[in-house]
């Protein structure tokens, strides 16, 4: 396709600046993302059902897309999988609930007064990068293998980033946005809540999202390691008796779990904060 | 007039401590009338918005005296209303619950609100989007929102920080041109930082020049043009000829930064 026709340059130049579809930041159609998008999926789905279907890999470490299908549907209908969805549902739910009630309060907190800051951040800041997974015995320790656990798990793992991240979204409110309410002669309770909070509000609810994702992978971890139910809990149990295609069911339903919760709170955003669209 | 509206006396302020401490502001006495439009020009750097800021009580000073009506100012407060350059509507509120919320904090109650909104929307010629958000108007069309709040709650004077610095030249000459209208029926105080000296020279009873190193008021000049100035004004000799010599003496004024 090089060298258009040379006889007209103008002709020439538009040609070649209408080829350029690529690079940089270049913008594509809303057809072709999502072509490519899907040609991924289908090619690696194809992939996989290539690799069992002509057995360049045993079934037990990847069995075919069929049978891991007959698996879900199997432990669909005899009841094992809603018992394990509502089992994780649950933890994550109450963990993740915990987690944002305190760290919503306590980033707004360290996010508009430098005292709070200076007594909290730092030590938040430290926590932060223990690693959840080392907590995982001191949580059996502390709270047994039951629910608490998850919980505690789950709140480990999202509390302190929450708290960092809210802070920070509280930080980005215009100062002038603060200097407005000062000179309305409105005292510092009424601006945090009526000027503060709500400008936050869109950048709090992101955080949200972002760690409601996180808290998926905490919750796994704690099922993983000590559980009687769960999602998390199948996946052990399943590697015990090799049923690889209800590990790898497994964890393709909680990939699934995350993009649906994620696009939840993405379309709710949508709803919530509609006006802000392009804020100043 | 025994009393002035504004009165800045002797006012310094200061940044930073120990040997990073730099003076922005020194001995800085002005007067504003009662209804007088006043403006600072100066380059950038001369300290104009940190006194306006002072001014408005968001910035504390270290010494001098500063009242308004005869009343020391010790804190922000309703008696002046503040226009940012940053417009600053709240975006989850409408053009009119904007106004409202300003109305709400000065104490008014909800159908005062609601009244007194809409009116001022009509002063700034926005009626017909009181329920739009920020984010479905234009920079001139929210500033124009943000003048409408500030005058709303019946300020003894106006300050505003490059109002316009943000606007394209056209949006600036119609909201500049909006401005002295409103101004020149309703006669309100106000004090307006600007660094375009065409607009400062347009709207002002008298221009403040500032010069650096550190902030002080270098000269002032009164503008004896007549009123009501439409836009035809700007071509008349007199004022190009006021517009020149303000360029002039901000030129002067920055050029020789004095020996602390």
């Amino acid at each position: 396709m090089s060298g258009p026709a040379r006889s007209a340059p103008g002709a020439a130049t538009k040609q070649a600046r209408r080829r350029r579809s690529s690079g940089i930041g270049v913008p594509i159609a809303r057809s072709r993302f999502l072509m490519i998008a899907v040609a991924v999926f289908v090619g690696l789905g194809l992939a996989w059902w290539a690799a069992t279907g002509l057995e360049w890999v045993k079934p037990i470490f990847l069995p075919s897309p069929a049978s891991v299908a007959t698996q879900i549907a199997k432990l669909a209908t005899d009841g094992t999988l809603w018992l394990d969805l509502r089992a994780s549902a649950y933890r994550i739910s109450i963990g993740f609930l915990i987690a944002s009630a305190l760290s919503i309060p306590i980033g707004v907190l360290i996010g508009s007064f430098r005292s709070w800051e200076a007594g909290i951040e730092p030590l938040v800041d430290f926590i932060r990068y223990m690693p959840v997974v080392a907590f995982v015995p001191l949580s059996i320790l502390w709270a047994g293998t039951g629910d608490t656990q998850k919980f505690l798990i789950i709140f480990i793992g999202t509390f302190f980033q929450q708290v960092l991240m809210i802070m920070d979204n509280v930080k980005r409110v215009p100062a002038d946005f603060i200097g407005l309410g000062r000179t309305l002669g409105l005292p510092d309770r009424k601006i945090l809540t009526r000027i503060v909070v709500p400008s936050a509000l869109p950048g709090i609810w992101d955080t949200l999202r972002i760690s409601l994702g996180w808290a998926w992978t905490w919750l796994v971890l704690a099922e993983l390691v000590a559980a009687t139910s769960g999602l998390g809990y199948r996946i052990t149990v399943s590697q015990r008796y090799f049923q690889t295609n209800t590990i790898i069911g497994y964890i393709l339903l909680l990939g699934l779990l995350g993009l649906i919760t994620d696009q939840v709170m993405k379309a709710l955003e949508k709803v919530l904060f509609r006006q802000d669209g392009h804020s100043q | 007039m025994t009393v002035p509206k504004l009165r800045i006396a002797g006012l310094d302020k200061s940044f930073g401590t120990g040997e990073r401490r730099t003076q922005v502001l020194r001995d800085i006495n002005l007067d504003l009338a009662d209804n007088e439009f006043v403006s600072l020009v100066g380059t950038s750097g001369c300290g104009k918005s940190t006194l306006l800021s002072i001014v408005a009580g968001l910035q504390d000073f270290d010494a001098g005296d500063l009242s308004i009506d005869g009343a020391p100012i010790l804190q922000p407060g309703l008696d002046r209303g503040v226009v940012f350059q940053s417009y600053t509507l709240l975006p989850w509120l409408t053009a009119r619950q904007n106004i409202e919320f300003a109305l709400k904090a000065a104490g008014y109650d909800r159908a005062a609100c609601r009244e007194i909104a809409l009116e001022h929307l009509d002063l700034v010629k926005l009626s017909q989007s009181a329920d739009r958000y920020p984010s479905e108007l234009s920079g001139g069309m929210k500033q124009r929102v943000a003048i409408a709040r500030a005058l709303s709650y019946r300020p003894k004077m106006l300050l505003m920080d490059e109002p316009f610095g943000a606007l394209d030249a056209l949006t600036r000459h119609h909201m500049q041109e909006l401005l002295t209208q409103i101004w020149e029926e309703h006669r309100l105080t106000v004090l307006f930082v600007t660094h375009d000296v065409e607009e400062a020279v347009y709207l002002s009873d008298r221009i403040v020049v500032m010069g650096i190193g550190p902030g002080r008021i270098m000269q002032t000049f009164n503008v004896d043009i007549e009123r009501p100035r439409r836009e035809e004004v700007m071509e008349t000799p007199a004022f190009m000829d006021l517009q020149r010599g303000v360029h002039k003496a901000i030129r002067e004024a920055s050029r020789r930064p004095e020996m602390a």
